[in-house]
């Protein structure tokens, strides 16, 4: 794929099969940070308890654009500007949100949940079971993960199995507008700390969105696409990038089914296994570093299940290097999977096995 | 030092503000044209801070950077052909293209490096001032850090840490009056954020960040106290950023006023050769010839720059550790 056909998947107006809207409700285009904008829009304006603090999210409009001119409509109480201090954002979601309201707090790019790493793994995650469910943490947080955009090691991780490994903590990664905003408004209906990590190759693409007050549940995976071939499960960007690789290998007659997590934790195993078991071959696709990362979860998921006697291949990972993101674009590239990395796997999966 | 009256300090501060602000100025320019990568965070109309503070220091103390940091490298001497190479994803390269803009290091000046993290450097400049210490040499450490960085845990822990141990530490923060859109004077009530030392029992300082005389000599002060085992000085140089925080920014939580008031009447470097003009250190030719030999040298680099190879995905598995030698005792 050539630099020009990549950019215009990443920057294009289309959005891609597979990853539209969910059935139920009347749709409209609009780009993923418009649909997270819709969604805070909607529970803000809904509940006097649900608000959003985070750096840069007033005025400036987020580092992603995600909140635009929310401020000019909500006010500075509802949208508020923080200073540049995460552990303070979540410790103070986390105080407001076992004392009646409903934070949703933005961290502006997911490497720096690492400053926050205290107040979401030992105090958000863990109170309701310490306390011995005296306490509740309903508080959202919203960081944009992944590579693509030059900004190197510091700013492109995909950090889901840190999360993943906190029990107490749910964890969603939206793939499309469509779930961007259905799980923002999920997520605030739980009493659980509930991390969603968006992407930002995403946010100024332009899906089919529902309109309205609307729900995409947490904890049941999606089936993008379906082929008898193979199963490609994969999270984050790396779903379109599959759903793009599958038509592709549909024109070299190779019928690929797409899984889509959604939910990290609580993961929808059932979904997964069930459609490993209709092809017999699994191609796990993440983004993220491969030593420890959520698609070895998966893979274990898989071998430990009965799913496990109906494989014809081994259980393949395509994961990111393991090296830290680096800046030069041809180096960024190389290092995660691109939709022409996946095609080659998956061929090699159907015509090997 | 007197820099204002000395020829050949003059000369240098001149040189060292000239090929900040042009360097800068080209790498807008590459960006704008598409053939730079990823963001950039552009110092430009602060460039008296990191020429001033570094001709306090000698070439074997430690600085740490910021996002916002080609500034600091290039007045701690590094090669701007390399750091051009770097951003232009060249192998050639301080990073071989590896890190990009905000994570230039340069051994060869101790510049520990830029860093993508807000405050991020304030516990390794406190780390370097403590190495120093026990080691035994005289070493001090400047850690340039934003304004903003003052509202991350790191940078507490790092100040608490260094005034206990009495470490050769400087922090000197570049008040650019905002981090990112918030405004200093908002996210700090303090008279003057200089005031804050206070709480941690080291001495703050606050000066005209576009006064190179100013700020050299108020580093010069904190790097002198550090030397003789006194301990951190809290530094804050106010200052202003002319472009916006990134390219993403729209300027929208500031005024177009705000912005021209500072380039017009407070731009560092038209206020040194206007200072160094009145006292009678250098002439107009003397200036016009430190313009010319930065832009000679820029362009050079520029061009060897863009004709290097570029950098290449070969060998990145090989990068991440350092190779190990055997046993280290
Ligand atoms: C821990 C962390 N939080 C947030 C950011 C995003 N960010 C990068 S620079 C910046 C503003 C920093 O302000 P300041 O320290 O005043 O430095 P300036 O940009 O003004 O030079 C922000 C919010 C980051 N890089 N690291
Ligand atoms: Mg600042």
């Amino acid at each position: 794929m050539t630099m020009q056909e990549q950019r215009s998947i990443h920057e294009g107006l289309e959005h891609p099969t597979g990853l539209g809207a969910r059935p139920g409700a009347e749709t409209a285009e609009m780009t993923y940070a418009e649909a997270i904008r819709d969604a805070l829009r909607i529970a803000i304006e809904a509940d006097p308890s649900v608000f959003l603090m985070g750096e840069d999210v007033g005025r400036y409009g987020g580092a992603f654009g995600v909140t635009g001119t929310l401020v000019d409509e909500l006010g500075t109480d509802r949208i508020r500007d923080t200073t540049i201090s995460e552990l303070g954002i979540v410790g103070l979601g986390v105080g407001a949100a076992m004392t009646g309201m409903k934070p949703i707090v933005e961290i502006q790019f997911s490497d720096f949940t690492a400053q926050a790493m205290d107040q979401i793994a030992n105090q958000a995650a863990k109170i309701h079971f310490m306390l011995g469910g005296e306490a509740n943490v309903p508080l959202v947080i919203r960081a944009p993960g992944g590579s693509g955009t030059g900004a190197a090691a510091q700013h492109s991780q995909s950090l889901e199995a840190w999360f993943a490994h906190i029990p107490g903590l749910k964890v969603v990664m939206p793939a499309s507008g469509d779930d961007a905003k259905g799980l923002l408004l999920a997520a605030l209906d739980d009493p659980n700390p509930v991390m969603i990590l968006e992407h930002k190759l995403l946010y100024k693409q332009t899906f089919e969105v529902r309109t309205g007050d609307v729900r995409t549940p947490i904890g049941k995976a999606a089936v993008r696409r379906t082929g008898g071939d193979l199963t490609i499960v994969a999270t984050g960007v790396e779903v379109q990038r599959s759903l793009e690789a599958a038509e592709l290998l549909a024109a070299q007659g190779i019928q690929a089914t797409v899984v889509d997590p959604v939910t990290l934790t609580p993961l929808d195993s059932a979904t997964i296994l069930a459609e490993v078991v209709k092809t017999g071959r699994v191609l796990l696709v993440q983004e993220a570093v491969q030593t420890g990362g959520f698609m070895s979860e998966v893979s274990a998921i898989i071998a430990e299940s009965e799913a496990f006697v109906h494989l014809r291949a081994p259980i393949r990972r395509l994961s990111g290097l393991d090296v830290p993101i680096p800046y030069a674009p041809q180096l960024e590239k190389a290092v995660v999977p691109q939709v022409d990395d996946i095609v080659v796997a998956a061929t090699a999966l159907v015509k090997e096995w | 030092m007197q820099i204002v009256t000395d020829r050949s300090a003059a000369i240098e501060a001149l040189g060292t503000l000239w090929r900040i602000r042009r360097f800068e100025e080209a790498v807008e320019d590459l960006y704008g044209r598409g053939m730079m990568h990823g963001t950039m965070h552009l110092s430009i109309g602060q460039e008296a801070v990191p020429t001033g503070a570094c001709m306090a220091l000698r070439r074997d103390d430690y600085i740490t950077s910021t996002h916002r940091g080609h500034g600091h490298c290039i007045a701690k001497g590094a090669d701007l052909e390399r750091m051009m190479a770097e951003l232009l994803a060249k192998d050639t390269g301080y990073c071989r293209g590896r890190g990009g803009s905000m994570h230039i290091a340069d051994a060869a000046t101790n510049n520990l490096g830029a860093n993508g993290i807000v405050a991020g450097g304030v516990p390794i400049a406190a780390g370097a001032g403590l190495s120093a210490q026990m080691r035994g040499t005289d070493q001090v450490a400047v850690c340039f850090h934003g304004d903003g960085a003052m509202g991350e845990g790191a940078w507490h822990e790092g100040v608490v840490l260094a005034a206990m141990w009495k470490l050769p530490v400087v922090f000197l923060c570049e008040n650019n009056l905002y981090g990112m859109s918030m405004s200093s004077a908002k996210a700090f009530p303090l008279e003057q954020l200089s005031d804050r030392a206070n709480g941690y029992g080291i001495p703050g300082v606050t000066v005209d960040g576009n006064d190179v005389q100013a700020v050299h000599d108020a580093v010069e002060t904190a790097v002198a106290r550090a030397r003789a085992g006194e301990g951190p000085t809290f530094i804050v140089a106010e200052t202003y950023r002319w472009r916006g925080h990134s390219k993403s920014d729209k300027n929208l939580y500031r005024t177009r006023d705000e912005i021209e008031s500072w380039r017009e009447s407070n731009d560092p470097i038209a206020r040194f050769e206007k200072s160094v003009l009145e006292a009678g250190t250098l002439t107009e030719a003397d200036i016009q010839t430190v313009r010319d030999e930065v832009r000679d040298d820029l362009r050079g680099a520029v061009q060897r720059a863009a004709a290097a190879p570029d950098a290449t995905p070969e060998g990145l598995l090989d990068a991440v550790f350092a190779p190990t030698t055997g046993a280290a005792r």
